[in-house]
């Protein structure tokens, strides 16, 4: 689904990463883990297409595009989703007229029918269900005076109802008390399925303890430095990231 | 006295031929068509004669005749007001007409020009009553005159009068000579005086004691003729415990000249009485470049006389070239409200300083002032308000919040609050706020799949949501449409 190879990017000049390699098949959940600047957050901007990230080298193949040359929203279209960490208010803004405004502009540019308020409204009332969330976040508008837990529970209930193939979750847990780290974790695995496959950005394993990955990576010094199981998030956390920089790149591989 | 004489409308071929290319690069106006019409009208130029050959054409009385006449002389020993921030360029206003019609006047409805309705129909103002907006009635001016009013006969029944203001001095001439200048005198400012000496139409309302009026009433204004200025004026009174509803709309064809319209609405609310009085204005902006436009120069204002009444304006202010405008009400009655919510909009060279003023007289007065300011281009955005609380104002209270939204570098976005408080007692609040809209919040929308444009509007949207929220339903509709439509362009 996903195909990396020797991804240099630039941010205000300075670059970040320095030949990253990663392929992502349907249906699989990896992590991405590494330690702070080792570009983990640049990968998933990189990804969903953020302005002020410059390509200097490498490709990026999703399902067989070159989605480097796709705009922000025709990425979304093309079922990348990247799940915030500092997700973003738009004041006066309702959540669901947003949220609406999205699905259908993504699938008006699929080609395919947009849905009308009721059939959106049926939609996110199934949703709903599946995510915990009140109603009450629905009416509110986007972000605005949430808690820093509901701003990533509302990332996750957009993710739910715009089904994305690809789903980016930057540091989705950092912030979260345990009971949100669960409903969010239980959110992701709701979400899991043979045909949709996940990035998860984290700095540490806890999330990992919830949501199960397939295949764990250690991003530094802006390359994947080593790949592993879930074992290796275990590992990390009792050792540390402390001299990975210095291990060779691990073969790019899934 | 001059004759009045026929002269010809301009086609479309007058105009500019790279409207194309402007519409691609920028915002396209829809309503900047020209209609092809017979008009009769009077030849550029101002004075006495001109004031004389007005009324006379409206048949109007000779109280009429002279309080005109009075306004005129006045006006001649005004000078200009120059205080707004607020680049015009000189007005000739001997190169103005101030008199243009359709040849054929309307008896009725039934005998409007099939031109004109078509006019109104292009613009989404269905003059047939059976086509009307439910429970909406229409006053459409084009030019100087009324060309008909829906709903006449529905709104009679209730003993409401809803005319056009040439009828109104004709046949309710004591209701008009009670109330006309009673708010805003006709010295009260240069614009003011202008229009009392040579307004042409505009509507007339008048509620009855104990009366709500069963429908919303609107006026939609049309300039159509080249080189003519319309001065319209309005008048509404609502008696003791009457409500009203009332909207208006403007729109104006594209043209490489300014050409001015100087208004003055009055507004009367006696006791217990509530008038909200809602405003979508369209002039013609002007093009990118920034040539032509409508200059728009407005006095409106409203009495809060009885004690109880209720002012409040609304108003989305997303057309004209150059905007300098003040809703205002007098909160003279004890325990009055008035409010004002603002939605400015500037684009490309249009400039607006706009805003209220609050006038508290009367104990336990309420006000509320919303203003929300937007700029893109090189456009100027100006507010400018004044809260004052006089002596007798006990107890009387303002909010005041002014947001600014910047859109682009190379725009501007001003405030100007003035507060005079003599009464110990009163309260006034005033929050301000400037922001832009963010890099984060276009990647937040883009990455959700919302294209770029269509992200810049539902964020201005969110932004005016407080102010459209106080409009009627099918206006905020209309509203949010033309905040898109003007927002064209206006990023990338």
């Amino acid at each position: 689904m996903l195909k990396i190879e020797n991804l240099h990017a630039r941010v205000e000049g300075k670059e970040i990463l320095k030949g990253l390699s990663l392929t992502v098949n349907a249906g699989e959940v990896h992590a991405i883990m590494g330690p702070n600047g080792a570009g983990k957050s640049t990968l998933g901007n990189v990804l969903s297409g953020r302005d002020g990230y410059e390509v200097t080298a490498g490709t990026v193949i999703y399902n067989g595009v070159d989605l480097l040359a796709l705009a922000p929203e025709e990425r979304a279209a093309a079922g990348v989703f990247l799940a915030f960490q500092y997700p973003v208010e738009i004041p006066g803004v309702n959540n669901t007229y947003f949220l609406r405004a999205a699905l259908n502009a993504q699938r008006k540019s699929r080609g395919e029918k947009e849905l009308d308020s009721m059939q959106f409204l049926k939609l996110v009332r199934e949703k709903l269900k599946v995510m915990q969330i009140s109603d009450e976040l629905l009416h509110r508008a986007v972000n605005e005076g949430f808690s820093g837990g509901e701003k990533k529970r509302n990332e996750i209930f957009q993710m739910a109802v715009l089904e994305p193939q690809l789903a980016i979750l930057d540091e989705t847990d950092s912030g979260l008390d345990i009971d949100a780290l669960k409903h969010v974790a239980d959110g992701v695995n709701a979400l899991r399925s043979p045909d949709r496959a996940f990035l998860m950005i984290t700095h540490y394993q806890r999330l990992l303890d919830y949501v199960v990955p397939d295949v764990v990576h250690v991003l530094a010094g802006g390359r994947i430095v080593e790949t592993g199981d879930k074992s290796l998030a275990l590992k990390l956390e009792a050792h540390g990231y402390a001299g990975l920089a210095e291990r060779q790149p691990a073969r790019a591989s899934a | 006295m001059k004759d009045a004489m026929t002269i010809e409308s301009s086609t479309a071929t007058t105009l500019r031929d790279n409207v194309d290319v402007a519409e691609a690069l920028g915002r396209s106006y829809a309503a900047g068509f020209v209609t092809d019409i017979e008009m009769t009208g009077l030849p550029p130029g101002l004075d006495e004669d001109t004031v004389r050959a007005i009324s006379a054409v409206k048949r109007e009385p000779e109280w009429m005749t002279e309080w005109r006449l009075e306004a005129f002389r006045h006006w001649l020993t005004m000078p200009k007001p120059d205080w707004a921030k607020l680049n015009i360029d000189p007005i000739d206003y001997q190169a103005i007409s101030y008199y243009a019609a359709p040849k054929k006047q309307p008896k009725s409805l039934d005998d409007v020009d099939p031109a004109l309705l078509e006019t109104y129909e292009k613009l989404g103002i269905p003059l047939h009553e059976r086509a009307a907006l439910a429970g909406v009635a229409v006053d459409a001016v084009f030019d100087s005159v009324s060309v008909g009013t829906t709903f006449r006969k529905q709104l009679a029944d209730a003993g409401v009068l809803f005319c056009s203001m040439s009828e109104a001095i004709r046949e309710y001439p004591e209701i008009v000579r009670k109330y006309l200048g009673s708010v805003v005198p006709t010295g009260d400012n240069f614009f003011a005086a202008l229009n009392s000496a040579v307004f042409s139409d505009g509507s007339f309302v008048f509620i009855p004691k104990g009366v709500r009026c069963p429908m919303e009433l609107s006026t939609y204004f049309r300039i159509n003729a080249q080189n003519t200025g319309q001065f319209e004026r309005t008048l509404i009174v609502a008696e003791e415990g009457a409500h009203v509803s009332y909207l208006e709309g403007c729109t104006a064809p594209k043209r490489d000249e300014n050409q001015l319209h100087a208004a003055v609405v009055e507004l009367v609310a006696l006791e217990g009485a509530k008038i909200k009085y809602s405003t979508v204005q369209n002039w013609y902006p002007g093009d990118e470049n920034g040539v032509g436009g409508i200059y728009n120069f407005v006095t409106k204002r409203g009495d809060c006389r009885g004690d109880d009444s209720k002012i409040c304006w609304t108003q989305v202010e997303t057309g004209s070239a150059i905007t300098w405008k003040y809703p205002s009400v007098i909160l003279r009655g004890d325990r009055s409200v008035g409010e004002f919510y603002s939605v400015a909009l500037t684009h490309h060279f249009q400039q607006a300083d706009t805003g209220t003023k609050m006038i508290h007289l009367g104990k336990h007065t309420k006000s509320k002032i919303v203003s929300k300011g937007i700029s893109a281009g090189k456009s100027s955005n100006s507010y400018r308000g004044l809260v004052k609380m006089e002596k007798g104002a006990d107890n009387a209270r303002n909010y005041t919040q002014c947001d600014s939204l910047l859109i682009g570098k190379q725009c501007g976005a001003h405030t100007f609050p003035y507060m005079e408080v003599k009464n110990p007692t009163a309260i006034v609040e005033h929050e301000a706020t400037t922001s832009k809209i963010s890099d984060d919040q276009m990647f937040y929308c883009r990455s959700r799949g919302i294209a770029e444009e269509d992200a810049v509007s539902m964020i201005v949207d969110g932004f005016c949501k407080q102010v459209f929220r106080e409009l009627p339903m099918e206006f905020a509709v209309e509203a949010k449409k033309l905040l898109e439509v003007s927002l064209e362009g206006a990023v990338g």
